[in-house]
Protein backbone atom coordinates (compact mmCIF):
# COMPACT_ATOMS: atom_id res chain seq x y z
CA UNK A 1 0.00 0.00 0.00
CA UNK A 2 1.89 3.11 -1.21
CA UNK A 3 0.60 6.76 0.03
CA UNK A 4 1.85 8.97 -2.39
CA UNK A 5 -1.30 10.69 -2.04
CA UNK A 6 -0.90 14.41 -3.05
CA UNK A 7 -1.10 16.46 -0.04
CA UNK A 8 -2.71 19.73 1.25
CA UNK A 9 -4.05 22.46 -0.65
CA UNK A 10 -5.51 21.64 -4.23
CA UNK A 11 -7.93 18.50 -4.10
CA UNK A 12 -10.05 19.07 -6.94
CA UNK A 13 -8.61 16.91 -9.16
CA UNK A 14 -9.20 12.97 -8.99
CA UNK A 15 -6.45 11.25 -9.06
CA UNK A 16 -5.26 7.72 -8.43
CA UNK A 17 -4.10 9.09 -5.13
CA UNK A 18 -7.37 10.35 -4.21
CA UNK A 19 -9.14 7.52 -4.76
CA UNK A 20 -6.41 5.37 -3.35
CA UNK A 21 -7.58 7.70 -0.12
CA UNK A 22 -11.38 7.45 -0.30
CA UNK A 23 -11.04 3.25 -0.48
CA UNK A 24 -8.95 3.06 2.11
CA UNK A 25 -11.28 5.58 4.63
CA UNK A 26 -14.66 3.75 3.01
CA UNK A 27 -13.31 0.30 3.30
CA UNK A 28 -12.44 1.28 7.39
CA UNK A 29 -15.58 2.87 8.11
CA UNK A 30 -17.59 -0.56 6.56
CA UNK A 31 -15.34 -2.08 8.81
CA UNK A 32 -16.49 0.06 11.99
CA UNK A 33 -19.99 -0.18 10.94
CA UNK A 34 -20.45 -4.04 10.58
CA UNK A 35 -21.32 -4.84 14.00
CA UNK A 36 -23.84 -2.04 14.33
CA UNK A 37 -25.64 -2.95 11.10
CA UNK A 38 -25.37 -7.13 12.14
CA UNK A 39 -27.30 -5.88 15.54
CA UNK A 40 -29.42 -3.57 13.89
CA UNK A 41 -30.86 -6.49 11.27
CA UNK A 42 -30.70 -9.10 13.28
CA UNK A 43 -32.67 -7.35 16.16
CA UNK A 44 -35.90 -6.90 13.24
CA UNK A 45 -35.44 -10.46 12.22
CA UNK A 46 -37.87 -13.40 13.30
CA UNK A 47 -35.60 -16.24 14.65
CA UNK A 48 -36.45 -18.43 11.58
CA UNK A 49 -35.41 -16.13 9.26
CA UNK A 50 -31.95 -15.94 11.66
CA UNK A 51 -31.40 -19.14 11.73
CA UNK A 52 -31.72 -19.58 7.34
CA UNK A 53 -30.53 -16.30 6.65
CA UNK A 54 -27.59 -14.05 5.88
CA UNK A 55 -26.43 -12.18 8.60
CA UNK A 56 -26.26 -9.53 6.72
CA UNK A 57 -29.07 -9.10 4.94
CA UNK A 58 -32.11 -6.70 5.37
CA UNK A 59 -34.96 -8.50 7.50
CA UNK A 60 -37.77 -10.13 4.91
CA UNK A 61 -40.25 -9.90 7.40
CA UNK A 62 -39.24 -6.93 9.63
CA UNK A 63 -40.64 -6.87 13.21
CA UNK A 64 -40.14 -5.11 16.97
CA UNK A 65 -41.19 -8.18 18.41
CA UNK A 66 -37.90 -8.75 19.72
CA UNK A 67 -37.29 -5.51 20.65
CA UNK A 68 -40.61 -5.38 22.80
CA UNK A 69 -39.80 -8.63 24.30
CA UNK A 70 -36.05 -7.29 25.25
CA UNK A 71 -37.68 -4.05 26.55
CA UNK A 72 -40.47 -5.54 28.87
CA UNK A 73 -39.79 -9.26 28.80
CA UNK A 74 -36.67 -10.79 28.49
CA UNK A 75 -35.39 -13.14 31.26
CA UNK A 76 -32.21 -11.70 33.23
CA UNK A 77 -31.72 -14.87 35.17
CA UNK A 78 -34.83 -15.78 37.39
CA UNK A 79 -37.03 -12.73 36.79
CA UNK A 80 -38.20 -11.90 33.36
CA UNK A 81 -39.26 -7.86 33.09
CA UNK A 82 -37.03 -7.35 30.48
CA UNK A 83 -33.97 -4.72 30.20
CA UNK A 84 -36.12 -1.68 31.04
CA UNK A 85 -35.25 -2.74 34.79
CA UNK A 86 -31.90 -2.31 34.45
CA UNK A 87 -32.37 0.97 32.36
CA UNK A 88 -34.35 2.63 34.74
CA UNK A 89 -31.44 1.16 37.57
CA UNK A 90 -29.03 3.06 35.63
CA UNK A 91 -30.82 6.13 35.36
CA UNK A 92 -30.94 6.01 39.08
CA UNK A 93 -27.33 4.99 39.77
CA UNK A 94 -26.34 7.64 37.36
CA UNK A 95 -27.66 10.59 38.23
CA UNK A 96 -26.53 11.31 42.04
CA UNK A 97 -23.06 9.33 40.80
CA UNK A 98 -23.07 12.31 38.04
CA UNK A 99 -24.09 15.42 39.92
CA UNK A 100 -21.98 14.00 43.29
CA UNK A 101 -18.51 13.56 41.38
CA UNK A 102 -18.80 16.69 39.62
CA UNK A 103 -19.57 18.50 42.95
CA UNK A 104 -16.44 16.57 44.54
CA UNK A 105 -14.01 17.72 41.34
CA UNK A 106 -15.21 20.77 41.03
CA UNK A 107 -14.70 22.20 44.92
CA UNK A 108 -11.38 19.48 44.88
CA UNK A 109 -10.05 21.14 42.08
CA UNK A 110 -10.67 24.81 43.62
CA UNK A 111 -9.03 24.27 46.44
CA UNK A 112 -6.33 22.32 45.67
CA UNK A 113 -5.29 25.43 42.68
CA UNK A 114 -6.41 28.78 44.73
CA UNK A 115 -5.87 27.71 48.01
CA UNK A 116 -2.54 26.57 49.67
CA UNK A 117 -3.51 23.88 52.00
CA UNK A 118 -0.96 22.20 53.57
CA UNK A 119 -0.08 18.15 52.30
CA UNK A 120 -2.77 18.68 49.56
CA UNK A 121 -0.57 18.28 47.16
CA UNK A 122 0.70 14.55 48.17
CA UNK A 123 -2.72 13.87 48.71
CA UNK A 124 -3.71 14.70 44.75
CA UNK A 125 -0.07 12.80 44.06
CA UNK A 126 -1.71 9.83 45.84
CA UNK A 127 -5.36 9.97 44.17
CA UNK A 128 -3.51 10.12 40.81
CA UNK A 129 -1.73 6.89 41.52
CA UNK A 130 -4.30 5.56 42.38
CA UNK A 131 -5.92 6.10 39.26
CA UNK A 132 -3.71 3.84 37.69
CA UNK A 133 -4.05 1.08 40.38
CA UNK A 134 -6.74 -1.79 39.03
CA UNK A 135 -9.68 -1.79 40.71
CA UNK A 136 -9.17 -5.41 41.90
CA UNK A 137 -6.96 -4.39 44.57
CA UNK A 138 -9.29 -2.33 46.36
CA UNK A 139 -12.65 -4.18 45.56
CA UNK A 140 -12.25 -6.83 48.49
CA UNK A 141 -11.58 -4.64 51.37
CA UNK A 142 -14.02 -2.17 50.26
CA UNK A 143 -16.87 -4.58 49.80
CA UNK A 144 -16.04 -5.42 53.90
CA UNK A 145 -16.01 -1.74 54.49
CA UNK A 146 -19.52 -1.36 53.56
CA UNK A 147 -20.67 -4.90 54.51
CA UNK A 148 -19.57 -3.69 58.38
CA UNK A 149 -21.16 0.08 58.01
CA UNK A 150 -24.21 -1.66 56.58
CA UNK A 151 -24.55 0.07 53.33
CA UNK A 152 -23.16 -3.33 50.82
CA UNK A 153 -25.26 -4.08 48.04
CA UNK A 154 -27.67 -0.79 47.83
CA UNK A 155 -27.97 2.45 45.43
CA UNK A 156 -26.25 4.66 47.83
CA UNK A 157 -23.25 1.86 47.90
CA UNK A 158 -23.03 1.50 44.01
CA UNK A 159 -23.43 5.62 43.92
CA UNK A 160 -20.46 6.16 46.83
CA UNK A 161 -18.12 3.73 44.54
CA UNK A 162 -18.82 5.93 41.52
CA UNK A 163 -17.77 8.97 43.23
CA UNK A 164 -14.81 7.54 45.23
CA UNK A 165 -13.46 6.22 41.76
CA UNK A 166 -14.14 9.05 39.50
CA UNK A 167 -12.67 10.95 41.80
CA UNK A 168 -8.86 11.26 40.04
CA UNK A 169 -10.36 12.13 36.73
CA UNK A 170 -12.75 14.39 38.29
CA UNK A 171 -10.13 16.16 40.40
CA UNK A 172 -7.46 16.65 37.87
CA UNK A 173 -10.10 17.66 35.25
CA UNK A 174 -10.66 20.86 37.60
CA UNK A 175 -7.52 21.73 38.77
CA UNK A 176 -5.89 21.65 35.53
CA UNK A 177 -9.26 24.09 34.21
CA UNK A 178 -8.72 26.58 37.27
CA UNK A 179 -4.98 26.69 36.98
CA UNK A 180 -5.67 28.16 33.81
CA UNK A 181 -8.23 31.12 34.83
CA UNK A 182 -6.09 33.95 35.69
CA UNK A 183 -5.13 34.47 39.12
CA UNK A 184 -6.00 37.92 39.58
CA UNK A 185 -9.25 37.43 39.39
CA UNK A 186 -9.03 35.35 42.29
CA UNK A 187 -6.81 37.99 44.22
CA UNK A 188 -9.05 40.83 43.62
CA UNK A 189 -12.56 38.63 44.82
CA UNK A 190 -9.56 38.38 47.96
CA UNK A 191 -9.36 41.92 48.67
CA UNK A 192 -13.09 42.35 48.37
CA UNK A 193 -13.31 40.21 51.12
CA UNK A 194 -14.71 36.90 49.69
CA UNK A 195 -14.38 33.84 51.56
CA UNK A 196 -13.53 30.15 50.72
CA UNK A 197 -17.08 29.50 49.55
CA UNK A 198 -18.19 32.94 48.36
CA UNK A 199 -15.41 33.02 45.66
CA UNK A 200 -16.47 29.75 44.64
CA UNK A 201 -19.89 30.04 44.26
CA UNK A 202 -19.67 33.91 43.17
CA UNK A 203 -16.75 33.94 40.90
CA UNK A 204 -15.24 30.49 39.72
CA UNK A 205 -18.44 28.47 39.38
CA UNK A 206 -19.96 30.53 37.19
CA UNK A 207 -16.87 30.44 34.88
CA UNK A 208 -17.14 26.90 35.12
CA UNK A 209 -19.77 25.37 32.29
CA UNK A 210 -17.58 24.41 29.95
CA UNK A 211 -15.23 22.33 32.32
CA UNK A 212 -18.81 21.01 34.12
CA UNK A 213 -19.80 20.01 30.46
CA UNK A 214 -16.86 17.94 29.98
CA UNK A 215 -16.99 16.51 32.86
CA UNK A 216 -20.86 15.32 32.55
CA UNK A 217 -20.22 13.61 29.39
CA UNK A 218 -17.09 11.76 30.80
CA UNK A 219 -19.18 10.62 33.79
CA UNK A 220 -22.19 9.99 32.02
CA UNK A 221 -20.58 7.61 29.68
CA UNK A 222 -18.11 6.22 31.95
CA UNK A 223 -20.95 5.35 34.48
CA UNK A 224 -23.71 4.13 32.21
CA UNK A 225 -21.27 1.79 30.75
CA UNK A 226 -19.57 0.42 33.98
CA UNK A 227 -20.24 -3.47 34.66
CA UNK A 228 -17.42 -4.36 37.57
CA UNK A 229 -18.97 -1.63 39.71
CA UNK A 230 -22.36 -2.39 39.29
CA UNK A 231 -22.11 -6.05 39.36
CA UNK A 232 -19.61 -5.98 42.65
CA UNK A 233 -22.00 -3.70 44.46
CA UNK A 234 -25.47 -2.68 43.34
CA UNK A 235 -26.99 -5.81 45.07
CA UNK A 236 -29.50 -7.59 42.88
CA UNK A 237 -32.05 -5.03 43.17
CA UNK A 238 -30.29 -2.24 41.51
CA UNK A 239 -28.20 -4.19 38.86
CA UNK A 240 -27.32 -1.89 36.16
CA UNK A 241 -28.55 -2.09 32.37
CA UNK A 242 -24.85 -3.25 31.49
CA UNK A 243 -25.06 -6.51 34.57
CA UNK A 244 -28.62 -7.08 32.75
CA UNK A 245 -27.47 -7.52 29.47
CA UNK A 246 -24.82 -10.04 29.98
CA UNK A 247 -27.42 -12.03 32.32
CA UNK A 248 -29.95 -11.92 29.62
CA UNK A 249 -27.07 -12.83 26.82
CA UNK A 250 -24.94 -15.30 28.75
CA UNK A 251 -27.58 -17.39 31.06
CA UNK A 252 -30.36 -18.46 28.72
CA UNK A 253 -31.15 -22.33 28.55
CA UNK A 254 -31.71 -23.66 25.46
CA UNK A 255 -31.80 -21.62 21.80
CA UNK A 256 -30.72 -18.25 21.98
CA UNK A 257 -32.67 -15.58 21.13
CA UNK A 258 -30.72 -13.47 19.36
CA UNK A 259 -33.09 -11.50 17.96
CA UNK A 260 -34.02 -10.33 21.37
CA UNK A 261 -30.10 -10.20 22.69
CA UNK A 262 -29.09 -8.04 19.25
CA UNK A 263 -32.33 -5.70 20.56
CA UNK A 264 -31.38 -5.78 24.36
CA UNK A 265 -27.94 -4.58 23.20
CA UNK A 266 -28.97 -1.99 21.48
CA UNK A 267 -31.17 -0.93 23.95
CA UNK A 268 -28.38 -0.69 26.13
CA UNK A 269 -25.94 1.36 23.69
CA UNK A 270 -28.74 3.50 22.93
CA UNK A 271 -27.73 6.21 25.77
CA UNK A 272 -24.22 6.44 25.24
CA UNK A 273 -24.46 6.57 21.86
CA UNK A 274 -27.08 9.55 21.97
CA UNK A 275 -24.34 11.27 24.63
CA UNK A 276 -21.92 11.12 21.82
CA UNK A 277 -23.77 12.02 19.17
CA UNK A 278 -25.20 15.40 20.65
CA UNK A 279 -21.57 15.81 22.28
CA UNK A 280 -19.88 15.44 19.48
CA UNK A 281 -16.08 17.08 19.89
CA UNK A 282 -16.70 17.27 24.07
CA UNK A 283 -16.53 13.72 23.78
CA UNK A 284 -13.42 13.55 22.07
CA UNK A 285 -11.93 16.91 24.62
CA UNK A 286 -13.44 15.10 27.51
CA UNK A 287 -11.85 11.52 26.62
CA UNK A 288 -8.71 13.80 26.01
CA UNK A 289 -8.71 15.38 28.97
CA UNK A 290 -9.26 11.95 31.17
CA UNK A 291 -6.69 10.26 29.19
CA UNK A 292 -4.03 11.96 31.51
CA UNK A 293 -5.47 9.85 34.27
CA UNK A 294 -6.45 7.03 32.31
CA UNK B 1 -3.79 30.18 58.36
CA UNK B 2 -7.25 30.88 59.51
CA UNK B 3 -8.65 31.52 56.38
CA UNK B 4 -7.68 28.18 54.99
CA UNK B 5 -9.32 26.33 57.49
CA UNK B 6 -12.84 26.17 54.83
CA UNK B 7 -10.21 24.87 52.23
CA UNK B 8 -9.01 22.44 54.64
CA UNK B 9 -12.48 21.04 55.79
CA UNK B 10 -13.63 21.26 52.05
CA UNK B 11 -10.90 18.74 50.81
CA UNK B 12 -11.20 16.72 54.09
CA UNK B 13 -13.75 13.71 52.75
CA UNK B 14 -11.03 13.22 49.72
CA UNK B 15 -8.33 13.40 52.29
CA UNK B 16 -10.76 10.59 54.28
CA UNK B 17 -11.15 8.75 50.80
CA UNK B 18 -7.67 8.46 49.87
CA UNK B 19 -6.64 7.26 53.26
CA UNK B 20 -9.40 4.95 53.75
CA UNK B 21 -9.31 3.60 50.16
CA UNK B 22 -6.70 4.33 48.33
CA UNK B 23 -4.21 2.98 50.61
CA UNK B 24 -5.95 1.34 53.23
CA UNK B 25 -7.81 -0.89 50.79
CA UNK B 26 -4.59 -1.25 48.80
CA UNK B 27 -2.36 -2.38 51.95
CA UNK B 28 -5.40 -4.70 53.20
CA UNK B 29 -5.60 -6.34 49.92
CA UNK B 30 -1.65 -6.73 50.13
CA UNK B 31 -2.09 -8.31 53.79
CA UNK B 32 -4.55 -10.78 52.65
CA UNK B 33 -2.70 -12.17 49.68
CA UNK B 34 0.10 -13.33 53.21
CA UNK B 35 -2.92 -15.23 54.84
CA UNK B 36 -4.44 -18.21 54.01
CA UNK B 37 -8.21 -16.55 54.27
CA UNK B 38 -10.75 -18.88 51.85
CA UNK B 39 -14.25 -17.86 52.61
CA UNK B 40 -13.57 -15.56 55.24
CA UNK B 41 -10.94 -13.38 55.59
CA UNK B 42 -8.50 -14.46 58.40
CA UNK B 43 -5.27 -12.51 59.76
CA UNK B 44 -3.05 -15.36 60.12
CA UNK B 45 0.53 -15.54 58.28
CA UNK B 46 0.45 -17.93 55.38
CA UNK B 47 3.96 -16.88 54.00
CA UNK B 48 4.09 -16.47 50.38
CA UNK B 49 2.38 -19.84 49.65
CA UNK B 50 -0.62 -17.97 48.19
CA UNK B 51 1.68 -16.97 45.28
CA UNK B 52 3.55 -20.63 44.88
CA UNK B 53 0.03 -21.35 44.34
CA UNK B 54 -0.64 -18.45 41.72
CA UNK B 55 2.25 -19.61 39.73
CA UNK B 56 1.49 -23.40 39.63
CA UNK B 57 -2.52 -22.13 38.69
CA UNK B 58 -2.92 -23.16 35.36
CA UNK B 59 -5.21 -20.78 35.35
CA UNK B 60 -3.71 -17.78 36.25
CA UNK B 61 -0.62 -18.56 34.10
CA UNK B 62 -2.78 -18.54 31.22
CA UNK B 63 -4.39 -15.08 32.41
CA UNK B 64 -0.86 -13.76 32.72
CA UNK B 65 0.04 -14.83 29.04
CA UNK B 66 -3.09 -14.05 27.75
CA UNK B 67 -3.17 -10.18 29.00
CA UNK B 68 0.92 -9.86 27.37
CA UNK B 69 -0.47 -11.19 24.17
CA UNK B 70 -3.58 -8.46 24.65
CA UNK B 71 -1.78 -5.89 25.80
CA UNK B 72 1.25 -5.56 22.77
CA UNK B 73 -1.31 -6.69 20.55
CA UNK B 74 -4.02 -4.08 21.38
CA UNK B 75 -1.67 -0.98 21.81
CA UNK B 76 0.14 -1.81 18.70
CA UNK B 77 -2.56 -2.36 16.62
CA UNK B 78 -4.73 0.71 18.09
CA UNK B 79 -1.51 2.91 17.70
CA UNK B 80 -1.13 1.41 13.75
CA UNK B 81 -4.78 1.23 12.65
CA UNK B 82 -5.51 4.93 14.80
CA UNK B 83 -2.08 6.43 13.24
CA UNK B 84 -3.17 5.54 9.29
CA UNK B 85 -6.56 6.65 10.01
CA UNK B 86 -5.32 10.15 11.14
CA UNK B 87 -3.53 10.58 8.44
CA UNK B 88 -5.99 9.25 5.73
CA UNK B 89 -8.53 11.80 7.38
CA UNK B 90 -5.89 14.26 7.52
CA UNK B 91 -5.87 14.46 3.26
CA UNK B 92 -8.76 16.98 3.14
CA UNK B 93 -11.58 14.37 2.55
CA UNK B 94 -14.81 15.22 1.68
CA UNK B 95 -17.05 14.09 4.80
CA UNK B 96 -14.37 14.32 7.72
CA UNK B 97 -16.73 14.60 10.08
CA UNK B 98 -18.64 11.61 9.18
CA UNK B 99 -15.34 9.31 8.89
CA UNK B 100 -14.60 10.57 12.21
CA UNK B 101 -17.76 9.76 13.81
CA UNK B 102 -17.85 6.44 12.17
CA UNK B 103 -14.16 5.45 13.53
CA UNK B 104 -15.19 6.79 17.13
CA UNK B 105 -18.16 5.43 17.66
CA UNK B 106 -17.82 2.24 19.25
CA UNK B 107 -15.48 3.71 21.39
CA UNK B 108 -18.85 5.11 23.66
CA UNK B 109 -20.12 1.51 24.20
CA UNK B 110 -20.11 -0.28 26.72
CA UNK B 111 -17.77 -3.39 26.23
CA UNK B 112 -20.16 -5.72 27.27
CA UNK B 113 -22.28 -3.99 24.38
CA UNK B 114 -18.54 -4.73 22.15
CA UNK B 115 -18.50 -8.29 23.27
CA UNK B 116 -21.77 -9.45 22.43
CA UNK B 117 -21.73 -8.00 19.29
CA UNK B 118 -18.89 -9.19 18.12
CA UNK B 119 -19.73 -12.38 20.22
CA UNK B 120 -22.70 -13.18 17.92
CA UNK B 121 -20.51 -11.73 14.29
CA UNK B 122 -17.94 -14.13 15.50
CA UNK B 123 -20.58 -17.10 16.00
CA UNK B 124 -19.13 -19.64 13.46
CA UNK B 125 -22.93 -21.25 13.09
CA UNK B 126 -24.37 -18.01 12.17
CA UNK B 127 -22.20 -15.26 11.63
CA UNK B 128 -18.90 -14.65 9.67
CA UNK B 129 -18.17 -18.35 8.95
CA UNK B 130 -21.69 -19.34 7.72
CA UNK B 131 -21.96 -15.72 5.52
CA UNK B 132 -19.05 -17.01 3.37
CA UNK B 133 -19.92 -20.43 3.24
CA UNK B 134 -22.75 -19.01 2.06
CA UNK B 135 -21.72 -17.35 -0.57
CA UNK B 136 -20.13 -20.62 -1.91
CA UNK B 137 -16.52 -20.87 -0.20
CA UNK B 138 -17.64 -24.03 1.70
CA UNK B 139 -14.72 -25.29 3.45
CA UNK B 140 -13.84 -21.97 4.99
CA UNK B 141 -13.52 -22.07 8.40
CA UNK B 142 -13.13 -18.74 11.03
CA UNK B 143 -14.09 -20.60 13.81
CA UNK B 144 -11.61 -18.86 16.40
CA UNK B 145 -14.13 -17.59 18.72
CA UNK B 146 -14.54 -21.02 20.02
CA UNK B 147 -11.20 -22.18 19.42
CA UNK B 148 -8.90 -23.08 22.33
CA UNK B 149 -5.72 -21.35 20.71
CA UNK B 150 -6.91 -18.76 18.54
CA UNK B 151 -10.13 -17.31 21.11
CA UNK B 152 -8.14 -14.60 22.79
CA UNK B 153 -7.65 -12.61 19.46
CA UNK B 154 -11.04 -12.25 18.99
CA UNK B 155 -11.03 -10.47 21.92
CA UNK B 156 -7.70 -8.25 20.61
CA UNK B 157 -10.50 -8.02 17.79
CA UNK B 158 -13.14 -7.03 19.49
CA UNK B 159 -10.55 -5.03 21.37
CA UNK B 160 -9.06 -3.06 18.36
CA UNK B 161 -12.66 -2.10 17.21
CA UNK B 162 -13.74 -0.82 20.11
CA UNK B 163 -10.06 1.74 20.83
CA UNK B 164 -8.18 2.61 17.61
CA UNK B 165 -10.95 5.02 16.65
CA UNK B 166 -9.18 6.96 20.24
CA UNK B 167 -6.17 6.63 19.11
CA UNK B 168 -7.32 8.45 16.13
CA UNK B 169 -9.13 11.32 17.65
CA UNK B 170 -5.99 11.78 19.47
CA UNK B 171 -3.50 11.48 16.95
CA UNK B 172 -5.66 13.22 14.24
CA UNK B 173 -5.84 16.84 17.14
CA UNK B 174 -1.62 16.10 17.10
CA UNK B 175 -1.68 16.34 13.25
CA UNK B 176 -3.73 19.39 13.37
CA UNK B 177 -1.14 20.79 15.31
CA UNK B 178 1.74 20.41 13.05
CA UNK B 179 2.80 23.58 11.42
CA UNK B 180 1.83 24.11 7.81
CA UNK B 181 4.88 25.31 6.64
CA UNK B 182 6.71 22.47 7.25
CA UNK B 183 4.53 20.89 4.90
CA UNK B 184 5.53 23.68 2.50
CA UNK B 185 9.10 23.19 2.99
CA UNK B 186 8.79 19.45 2.49
CA UNK B 187 7.13 19.90 -1.00
CA UNK B 188 9.38 22.13 -2.11
CA UNK B 189 12.60 20.02 -1.51
CA UNK B 190 10.55 17.24 -2.73
CA UNK B 191 10.41 14.64 -0.31
CA UNK B 192 8.01 11.95 -0.47
CA UNK B 193 4.01 12.35 1.32
CA UNK B 194 4.99 8.95 3.66
CA UNK B 195 8.41 10.06 4.20
CA UNK B 196 7.17 13.53 5.87
CA UNK B 197 4.58 11.32 7.91
CA UNK B 198 7.39 8.40 9.28
CA UNK B 199 10.63 11.14 9.65
CA UNK B 200 9.25 14.75 11.09
CA UNK B 201 5.15 14.20 12.03
CA UNK B 202 5.64 10.93 13.86
CA UNK B 203 8.35 12.27 16.03
CA UNK B 204 6.45 15.04 16.09
CA UNK B 205 3.67 13.65 17.81
CA UNK B 206 5.51 11.63 20.73
CA UNK B 207 3.55 13.14 23.14
CA UNK B 208 -0.11 12.02 21.50
CA UNK B 209 1.78 8.93 20.98
CA UNK B 210 2.40 8.70 25.02
CA UNK B 211 -1.26 9.56 25.69
CA UNK B 212 -2.84 7.31 23.47
CA UNK B 213 -0.34 4.83 25.32
CA UNK B 214 -1.24 5.54 28.66
CA UNK B 215 -4.82 5.43 28.02
CA UNK B 216 -4.99 2.42 25.93
CA UNK B 217 -2.21 0.70 28.61
CA UNK B 218 -5.17 1.44 31.57
CA UNK B 219 -7.66 -0.16 29.68
CA UNK B 220 -5.45 -3.31 29.19
CA UNK B 221 -5.53 -3.45 32.58
CA UNK B 222 -8.95 -3.20 33.42
CA UNK B 223 -9.73 -6.14 30.30
CA UNK B 224 -12.81 -7.79 32.04
CA UNK B 225 -15.93 -6.74 30.90
CA UNK B 226 -15.35 -7.30 27.19
CA UNK B 227 -13.88 -11.35 28.39
CA UNK B 228 -17.04 -11.94 30.34
CA UNK B 229 -19.63 -10.99 27.62
CA UNK B 230 -17.64 -12.22 24.69
CA UNK B 231 -16.61 -15.77 25.82
CA UNK B 232 -16.65 -16.34 29.75
CA UNK B 233 -13.17 -16.99 29.51
CA UNK B 234 -13.62 -19.91 27.50
CA UNK B 235 -13.56 -21.93 25.93
CA UNK B 236 -12.06 -23.76 28.87
CA UNK B 237 -9.70 -21.95 29.77
CA UNK B 238 -8.46 -19.93 27.01
CA UNK B 239 -9.52 -16.37 27.34
CA UNK B 240 -9.07 -15.79 31.20
CA UNK B 241 -7.69 -12.85 32.11
CA UNK B 242 -5.85 -11.89 35.69
CA UNK B 243 -8.58 -9.33 36.35
CA UNK B 244 -11.79 -11.79 36.10
CA UNK B 245 -9.50 -14.35 37.72
CA UNK B 246 -9.11 -12.13 41.15
CA UNK B 247 -12.98 -11.11 40.61
CA UNK B 248 -14.16 -14.95 40.23
CA UNK B 249 -11.43 -16.18 43.72
CA UNK B 250 -12.85 -13.04 45.78
CA UNK B 251 -16.33 -13.48 45.10
CA UNK B 252 -17.26 -16.72 43.33
CA UNK B 253 -14.84 -19.60 44.17
CA UNK B 254 -14.51 -18.46 47.59
CA UNK B 255 -10.37 -18.24 48.01
CA UNK B 256 -9.57 -14.88 49.08
CA UNK B 257 -6.12 -15.76 49.95
CA UNK B 258 -5.10 -16.76 45.82
CA UNK B 259 -7.30 -13.71 44.51
CA UNK B 260 -5.86 -11.24 46.77
CA UNK B 261 -1.99 -12.33 46.12
CA UNK B 262 -3.53 -12.24 42.16
CA UNK B 263 -4.32 -8.90 42.82
CA UNK B 264 -1.23 -7.99 44.91
CA UNK B 265 0.63 -9.14 41.35
CA UNK B 266 -1.32 -7.41 39.23
CA UNK B 267 -0.63 -3.86 41.64
CA UNK B 268 3.03 -4.91 41.24
CA UNK B 269 2.93 -5.30 37.78
CA UNK B 270 1.22 -1.87 36.93
CA UNK B 271 3.64 -0.46 39.58
CA UNK B 272 6.53 -1.47 37.46
CA UNK B 273 5.05 -0.16 33.61
CA UNK B 274 4.52 3.29 35.10
CA UNK B 275 7.88 3.17 37.11
CA UNK B 276 9.09 4.39 33.63
CA UNK B 277 6.57 6.64 32.44
CA UNK B 278 6.45 8.47 36.21
CA UNK B 279 10.15 8.77 35.59
CA UNK B 280 10.07 10.31 31.54
CA UNK B 281 7.17 12.77 33.09
CA UNK B 282 8.09 13.77 35.70
CA UNK B 283 11.94 13.22 37.04
CA UNK B 284 13.89 13.40 34.27
CA UNK B 285 12.63 16.74 32.80
CA UNK B 286 13.99 18.43 35.66
CA UNK B 287 17.78 17.63 34.25
CA UNK B 288 19.23 18.06 30.96
CA UNK B 289 15.74 17.92 28.50
CA UNK B 290 16.96 17.15 24.75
Amino acid sequence: MSAAEPQGRRPRRLTIGRIGVYAFLATSALFFLLPLWIMIVTSLKPMEEIRLGNILALPAAMTFDAWIKAWSSACTGLECNGISVGFWNSVRILIPSVILSIIAGAVNGYALSFWRVKGANVMFGILLLGAFIPYQVFLYPLVRIFSMTGVYNSLLCIVLVHVIFGLPTMTLLFRNYYAGLPLELFKAARIDGGGFWSIFFRVILPMSTPIIVVAAILQVTGIWNDFIFGLTFAGRQNLPMTVQLNNIVNSTQGERAYNVDMAATMLAALVPLVVYFVSGRWFVRGIAAGAVKG
Amino acid sequence: MRTRLPAAIALLPTALIVLVVYIGCMLWTVRLSFTSSTLLPKLDWFGVTQYTRLFANDRFVTSAENIFIFGVLFISGCLIIGFLLAVFIDQNVRGEGIFRTIFLYPFSMSFVVTGVAWQWFLNPGLGLQKLVRDMGFETFTFDWIVNQRMAIYTIVIAGLWHGSGLTMAILLAGLRGVDKDLWKAAKIDGIPTWRVYTSVVLPLLRPMVVTAVVLLATGVVKLYDLVVAMTLGGPGIATEVPAKFVMDHLFERNNIGLGTAAATIMLITVVIVLAPWVYVRYVRPQGSHA
